[in-house]
């Protein structure tokens, strides 16, 4: 089912534009990845997704519908700062925003002390907000957002002030939100993240798509022409490499355009060089970020 | 469950949990319990023996008195000369004195010597000094009865007739104004701290981005419909209690000080206009918070922005003395129809006068009026501005987007 459907998408401030020509849809069960730099546009389309902004032109659809209130309560949305009142406790809170999203407090206490215990926080949810560190008021965020089981979830840089352990734990909930048939939007400028948990990825630039598809499709189209090798022995010349650089113990090799990485192997064993590791060179999506950047400037 | 009744409830329980709200509806009656206190003790302290007798002396030259007047509080003592009087003042055995000389009778004037240094006589000395003379010139020429009028002419009491000639019910007084003008401070205070309330929870609400959260389950008009009638409930119960506790409080101070209290009363036409004022008061300005916590980026520049009409509502405050002067002038009148100042102008102007009805009608539609399209615009420029932070948009890209809106 298309969970998300924009089409055509314009929006100025003050008459600079802040999103151009945006067009992309996803359905429910996947994760996309919304990526850019810092003023890329990601929160103008998210704020005019969740209708906060009007575009100037272009459709927005949500299930199908456009923007009303009772889509409101499909939606779980999680802003880049806290969203939250600083003087209640956790469960008030919590139980304050799932009313709103017209749960009843029954079945909203029991889902919230399951999440609570879920993510470790079930001791704090009386402690107020102010009296929380940065990460436990994310954690409560997070509950806030999914506690009402919604179909589209929004995620604004949900990693902020995490610890490494959090944000594991953070991680494998999204991308069990993602299995039982949500549809996940995660939006950040941390771009491993998206790598290791999105399907696809959209990634936008000064209000443009600058790259939007397959996650894996992406990365075997920017593949480098380069091995990463780790060998004990004499490396020598070797046929067909034009360029070499060590780092922490690993050395990159650049192929010509008529080597194969094939034949790099072939040679490494002709020399009889006992080999650790050999790996063809993936650029990661901070790289091709980098170098579509520099291509569109 | 409807989601407006459930911010209503959330921002209601929110509103008069806050510190700023319980101090000022407790403040209110525990600092009348005070003066009342302080009222008691300055009384007691006036009537202790030391200072209860007033003992005045005097030098008789021209031969006037025949008998000396004893008020109780006050003892008028002969002295043979000024020596003899200085002598009494300077060892304080008398607070003072007056000398009467020979030629009074065509000269008028008296003299009174103090170890004091003052400016004026006290009227309550004055009055003691005439009712001593006057006693010992017109002792042997008019009858008791007559001396007794000349020194006390006349108690004056007003009775209002009304157009048919029968007497009316209410009559206004000086005591009557005590109500209004206590409520109309207390309005003031209560639309001063309800507007910072509000301001400064919008205002952290769009910080925190808080209200982006908000917004992605309600609608705008939900939030704001919801918030102004939550404030709205916080400040009527905080007047109900105001109200009940005034009449207990009155009574108090009616059993210890009794006399002038006895004369206080609430009028039901005060009751009644002066709870709707402040309900309509109360609104405007919540409605005019929001349009401000809109516009401006942070809960301080909101609550600067909004002492504008705060100050403005004071108005007739600053004129209360004109008003009680001419309560029916041109003025008066412009001051009860514009909306900001119609709240407190007309709680004040319902105690020294009866406002014509189609001045109350007038200034109720006015404010009715003003909040209707107060709550359209606010809404209106709060949906632009909701998840503006950083800078207040210029009075020019105010009105570009009103109208683009």
């Amino acid at each position: 089912m298309t969970a998300v459907k924009i089409n055509h998408l314009y929006k100025s401030y003050n008459g600079n534009p802040a999103v151009k020509d945006l067009t992309f849809s996803m359905n429910s069960g996947e994760l996309l990845g919304l990526i850019g730099p810092n003023g890329a546009g990601k929160s103008t389309t998210i704020k005019i997704l969740l209708d906060f902004l009007k575009p100037d032109s272009g459709d927005v659809s949500i299930f199908g519908e456009p923007m009303n209130e009772t889509l409101k309560n499909l939606i779980g949305y999680l802003p880049e700062e806290r969203g939250l009142y600083k003087r209640l406790t956790a469960i008030d809170q919590i139980l304050y925003f799932s009313s709103l999203k017209g749960m009843d407090r029954l079945s909203a206490e029991a889902k919230a002390d399951q999440l609570l215990r879920r993510t470790g926080m079930l001791e704090s949810k009386k402690k107020r907000i102010k009296d929380m560190s940065k990460g436990m008021g994310q954690i409560i965020q997070f509950i806030v957002t999914v506690i009402h089981d919604p179909q589209l979830i929004i995620l604004d840089e949900p990693f902020s002030g995490l610890d490494p352990v959090n944000t594991e734990m953070m991680k494998n909930f999204i991308a069990q939100l993602r299995d039982e048939g949500k549809a996940v939007i995660l939006s950040t400028h941390q771009m491993n993240q998206v790598e290791e948990l999105c399907d696809r990825v959209l990634m936008i630039n000064h209000g443009r798509e600058v790259l939007h598809g397959d996650l894996l499709e992406i990365k075997s189209n920017y593949k480098e022409h380069s091995v990463r090798i780790d060998v004990t022995g004499e490396l020598g010349d070797l046929q067909g490499v034009i360029q070499s650089k060590v780092e922490r113990g690993i050395t990159e090799l650049k192929l010509s355009p008529e080597t194969t990485p094939q034949r790099i192997l072939d040679q490494l064993q002709e020399k009889g060089l006992t080999i650790h590791h050999f790996e063809v060179k993936k650029p990661s999506l901070h790289e091709i970020f980098l170098q579509i950047a520099g291509d569109h400037e | 469950m409807n989601k407006t009744y459930l911010i209503f409830r959330h921002e209601f329980s929110l509103a008069i949990k806050r510190a700023g709200y319980i101090i000022l509806t407790l403040a209110v009656p525990v600092l009348a319990l005070l003066a009342i206190g302080i009222g008691q003790l300055v009384t007691s302290l006036s009537q202790s023996p030391e200072t209860e007798i007033l003992l005045i002396g005097y030098v008789d030259e021209l031969g006037l008195v025949n008998e000396s007047l004893d008020e109780g509080y006050a003892r008028f003592i002969p002295y043979a000369s000024k020596e003899d009087a200085n002598q009494a003042l300077g060892s304080y055995e008398i607070s003072t004195y007056i000398l009467i000389p020979e030629d009074y009778l065509s000269a008028e004037t008296i003299q009174r010597f103090t170890l004091e240094n003052e400016s004026t006589t006290s009227p309550a000395m004055v009055g003691l000094i005439w009712r001593f003379l006057s006693e010992n010139l017109l002792r042997d020429a008019v009858s008791p009865e007559v001396l007794d009028r000349v020194v006390s002419p006349l108690n004056l009491k007003v009775s209002r007739v009304t157009a048919q000639g029968e007497q009316a019910i209410e009559q206004k007084s000086f005591f009557n104004v005590i109500i209004p003008g206590i409520f109309s401070l207390l309005l003031s205070l209560s639309l001063m701290f309800g507007v910072i309330s509000l301001v400064n929870s919008l205002g952290e609400e769009k910080e925190s981005r808080l209200i982006e959260v908000l917004f992605s389950s309600v609608s705008v008009r939900q939030l704001l419909v919801s918030k102004l009638l939550a404030l709205g409930l916080a400040g009527l119960l905080q007047v109900l209690f105001w109200l009940i506790t005034t009449p207990l409080l009155l009574q108090l101070a009616t059993s210890l000080f009794g006399g002038l209290l006895n004369d206080i009363e609430i009028p039901t036409s005060f009751l009644l206009l002066g709870t709707l004022y402040f309900i309509l008061g109360y609104l405007l300005f919540a409605v005019l918070s929001i349009g401000v916590g809109a516009i401006t980026p942070t809960a301080r520049e909101g609550g600067q922005l909004s002492m504008i009409y705060v100050m403005l509502s004071f108005v007739p405050l600053w004129f209360a003395s004109l008003l009680f002067a001419f309560p029916n002038g041109t003025f008066s009148v412009i001051l009860t129809l514009f909306p900001i100042t119609a709240p407190i102008q007309n709680m004040l102007r319902l105690g020294v006068t009866d406002i014509p009805l189609w001045q109350i009608l007038a200034s109720m539609g006015l404010l009715i009026l003003s909040i209707t399209l107060g709550l359209y615009f606010s809404i209106k420029i709060f949906r632009i501005y909701m998840l503006m932070h950083g800078k207040r948009p210029g009075l020019k890209t105010l009105i570009r987007h009103f109208k683009d809106a």
